[in-house]
């Protein structure tokens, strides 16, 4: 057998080397050549911290306490400086997550990739520039030359993520390490990106170190997987077997947390009173005024639907849809352009903030991001009645009912009494939720509430929106760009695209037996849709069982 | 480009306006009549009345602002009450002192300022750093006045390189022109520094924290490299508004180092004219204070707009 490119043996890293603060404890890895490693695990398990010590890229804090790390036989991790920023990019590469922040902002993409050949070898301006338009062409990018010109802002999320790939694959390496490379890329974007890593590794024979929380990119990608969880490697097996024969309780339970894309079964229609119904809702921005000429974009054009009571509607779409703009306008955080939004049978669409205020109470959105969507500075008890109090309703009165809403979203009442950073990001989101449900409200828009949380996390949160939503007949409007998400929690669904509905009817309808090309599209996109997690097999298989 | 500009220019033109306004209220509104002043103690009530007619007191307040106004963009910016030189001349003769400290300055701050500040952030918690927070605390907490008397003290009067006091314009001969500078200079700069050394490396903790400077160390560039070009260039709009401002500071006058050096700039023009109620000059040093800092304004936003591509006007 070949010597591996990898070989990581009993690696520990330590929050200032202190034996109390281990963060990886104890890991082996080997990666062979021309082989894909996927490193599965929740926030927190080390994965990422892993990537950068092999890079010798650590943060100043973390130490490396324990351990040896190998690359093509070479010891790596006491080699000095210089010989270390000798190997990156020619030996070997990283890849990372976000790609807008990735990339240096204020210099040409064309420039940033050039530098990594001035950096590493002796080739003149003219060549290295054809080099460098070779390797965008190999990436396909489009009109190389315009590109190379652009900053990293003017290209879109895929395109900057083809230069980070050209970037680090320009020399040649025989590792790349791609760090959630995908995670922040639009569902089509994210399968364009994969079958061109796929293309790449053949052609150039790399070999991959593929960090992910994602079960779909792993079945679709990866040679071998490790599972990780708090630091430790719970096992490592080659896919497909890990996929259907898990050794550990943990990695079951991963895979049967990841959302299935065959919708769950469609629940009656009881033709329930409707809470929401929009009617050629259109927003458009315009900029410009004073001695330049003013530009238009259309974000939503003639979004109409209904949401009855006790249903769940799913807006499904990518970046620059309109579906968040749709959330932000039936809030009326921003105000439309034209068309109605019935709330209870009132048209809130135009009603200036003193007429709107009552009706406020009635509709009420939980976001993204639990970490930024909470008041770092306040209790969270103090977060969740401030709305009450806004309506008049007595402190006493307002901080028992949300000791309350703590226990009915599965946290003990006392907690009223914390601040966001003592809890995790499951428990943020929950008390993100209690924080809406304190206004008693009719409507319930979440935007994208489960995106930023573990899957086993998520999976939880949304159980816990099912029950909500069966104790207290909330209409939800549920927002998502994953459409496994919306397979299990969604009675209707619209998809959207540039602003516009392309496809609305019942989840099991329009994710099942899709129309529209883009539903396809999307569908099509999704990784690991052939693999039915939850129950270990691939979904060829199980429909032979039924 | 081209367009942002002229248009940030016109719109400079109703902020000037306002400042004229409020500038020439003011100074109205204020107790004290400048012909009594300018009469004398012995004037009869007749001498002042003539005074009052032959100075245009006794117009309207609007006829008095418009005609003002009309004076100045004629470039007839009035003459002093007290002196009757013309007010252009008077600031004109100001001028060379007071630029030639604030371009000195300037650039002997940023000079040492930015390069101490990144180092303090690239060399986090260690002696370095500290030793440069400890100068900027130094610089800020000392008032300019003892600073300048301390060097007075030790170069001119102890050591006897320079001279105390004074101002030589740079037409005489480098050497009379250093010579004299480089006092104040050196006493401003140290507040300058302690300025721009906090911005610099504020900022470039910040921006060494980027996701992009860590993929510049992942392409395996030398530390200079990533330093110099990938994060210092991401730090130059803060550092330039500083520097900007600053620039803008020392224009409009530095009193106390001009009083403290004997420099005869601007500064010292202002504050004499405000005690002897000098209307024309007062309202000619206010609007060319806020002339400069509209101009300063404008080319920060202009590097802006060179130095981060993301920002752009159309």
């Amino acid at each position: 057998m070949n010597k591996p490119v990898l070989d990581i043996r009993g690696l520990r890293i330590a929050l200032d080397g202190r034996a109390d603060q281990e963060l990886v404890k104890g890991l082996d890895l080997t990666i062979q050549p021309g082989e894909t490693m996927c490193l599965v695990g929740e926030s927190g398990s080390g994965k990422s911290i892993t990537a950068l010590a092999v890079m010798g890229l650590l943060p100043k804090a973390l130490k490396m306490t324990a351990g040896r790390i190998e690359l093509l036989g070479e010891t790596i991790h006491n080699a000095p400086a210089p010989k270390l920023r000798k190997l990156r990019t020619t030996a070997m590469s990283m890849i990372f997550q976000e790609p807008m922040t990735a990339l240096n902002p204020v210099a040409k993409v064309g420039r940033q990739i050039d530098e990594v050949l001035e950096a590493h070898s002796n080739l003149g301006a003219k060549e290295r520039k054809r080099r460098v338009l070779e390797m965008m062409e190999s990436v396909h990018l489009p009109e190389v030359e315009r590109i190379y010109r652009s900053y990293p802002h003017q290209l879109s999320g895929g395109q900057r993520q083809r230069i980070m790939i050209a970037m680090a694959l320009i020399m040649q390496p025989q590792l790349l390490i791609a760090d959630e490379p995908t995670t922040a890329l639009d569902v089509t974007t994210q399968a364009q990106t994969l079958s061109l890593l796929r293309e790449l590794r053949e052609k150039q024979g790399t070999a991959v170190l593929f960090i992910t929380h994602d079960m779909g990119v792993v079945a679709d990608i990866a040679d071998d997987v490790t599972v990780m969880k708090l630091g430790e490697v719970m096992e490592a097996q080659p896919t497909e077997q890990l996929l259907r024969h898990p050794r550990t309780d943990y990695t079951r339970e991963l895979l049967k947390a990841v959302p299935s894309h065959v919708p769950r079964p469609p629940r009656a229609d009881d033709n329930a009173p409707v809470v929401l119904q929009t009617q050629a809702l259109t927003k458009v921005y315009s900029q410009g005024g004073w001695l330049v000429k003013t530009r238009e974009t259309v974000a939503a054009k003639e979004v109409a639907f209904t949401l009855r009571k006790g249903r769940t509607l799913g807006i499904v779409g990518e970046s620059g849809s309109g579906k968040t703009t749709v959330a932000r306008c039936i809030m009326r955080l921003i105000d439309p352009t034209s068309g109605t939004i019935e709330i209870d049978g009132t048209d809130i669409a135009t009603l200036p903030p003193r007429e709107l205020k009552p009706h406020r109470r009635k509709f009420q959105i939980v976001f993204q991001d639990p970490m930024r969507s909470l008041n770092p500075r306040i209790e969270v008890g103090q977060s969740i009645i401030e709305g009450p109090l806004n309506f008049g309703v007595p402190r006493k009165q307002a901080m028992a009912r949300a000791r309350e809403l703590m226990t009915l979203v599965d946290l003990p009442a006392s907690a009223v009494d914390r601040f966001p950073h003592q809890f995790s990001g499951g428990q943020r989101q929950r008390i993100a939720i209690a924080r809406a449900l304190a206004m008693d409200p009719e409507v319930l828009v979440a935007d994208e509430a489960v995106s930023a949380l573990d899957v086993s996390v998520q999976a939880q949160v949304l159980r816990l929106m099912a029950d909500l939503q069966a104790k207290l007949g909330l209409g939800i409007l549920f927002i998502t760009h994953d459409l496994g998400v919306a397979a299990q929690i969604c009675d209707d669904v619209i998809v959207m695209q540039h602003g516009v509905i392309v496809e609305y009817g019942p989840a099991g309808e329009v994710l099942a037996t899709p129309q529209h090309p883009y539903t396809k599209a999307l569908i099509e996109a999704a990784p690991g849709r052939h693999w039915d997690f939850a129950n270990f097999r691939p979904f060829s298989e199980s429909r032979q069982d039924a | 480009m081209f367009g942002y500009i002229l248009q940030r220019i016109f719109a400079a033109i109703p902020v000037m306006g306002f400042v004229a306004l409020i500038v020439f209220l003011l100074l109205r509104l204020t107790p004290g009549d400048p012909a009594a002043i300018l009469a004398g103690d012995a004037a009869t009530p007749a001498q002042i009345a003539l005074i009052r007619t032959r100075l245009g007191l006794d117009d309207p307040l609007y006829v008095q602002f418009f005609s003002w106004i009309w004076g100045m963009l004629r470039g007839d910016f009035g003459v002093s009450l007290l002196s009757g030189t013309p007010v252009l001349q008077m600031i004109a003769s100001r001028m060379e002192p007071t630029i030639s400290l604030a371009l000195t300055t300037i650039t002997l701050s940023v000079l040492i300022a930015v390069p101490l500040g990144v180092i303090a952030a690239w060399k986090q918690g260690t002696l370095i750093d500290r030793f440069v927070m400890l100068l900027s605390v130094v610089g800020f907490s000392v008032p300019v006045f003892v600073i300048g008397y301390v060097m007075i003290s030790f170069f001119a009067m102890e050591l006897r390189w320079f001279p105390v006091q004074g101002f030589r314009s740079i037409t005489d001969g480098l050497q009379p022109f250093l010579e004299r500078i480089t006092l104040p200079t050196l006493t401003l700069t140290l507040l300058y520094v302690a300025l721009i050394a906090r911005i610099t490396r504020t900022s470039m903790l910040e921006i060494l924290g980027e996701d992009y400077i860590r993929t510049a160390h992942a392409k395996g560039l030398s530390e200079t490299r990533v330093l110099m070009r990938h994060a210092l260039r991401n730090c130059s709009v803060p550092i330039i508004t500083v520097i900007g401002i600053g620039f803008a500071l020392i224009i409009s006058g530095v009193v106390v180092t001009e009083s403290v050096f004997n420099l005869p700039g601007l500064g010292r023009l202002t504050v004499d004219a405000v005690l002897a109620r000098d209307y024309p000059v007062i309202q000619a040093v206010i609007l060319l204070a806020s002339l400069v800092y509209v101009v300063v304004n404008l080319l920060i936003d202009i590097a802006y707009v060179v130095l981060d591509p993301r920002i752009r006007y159309q």
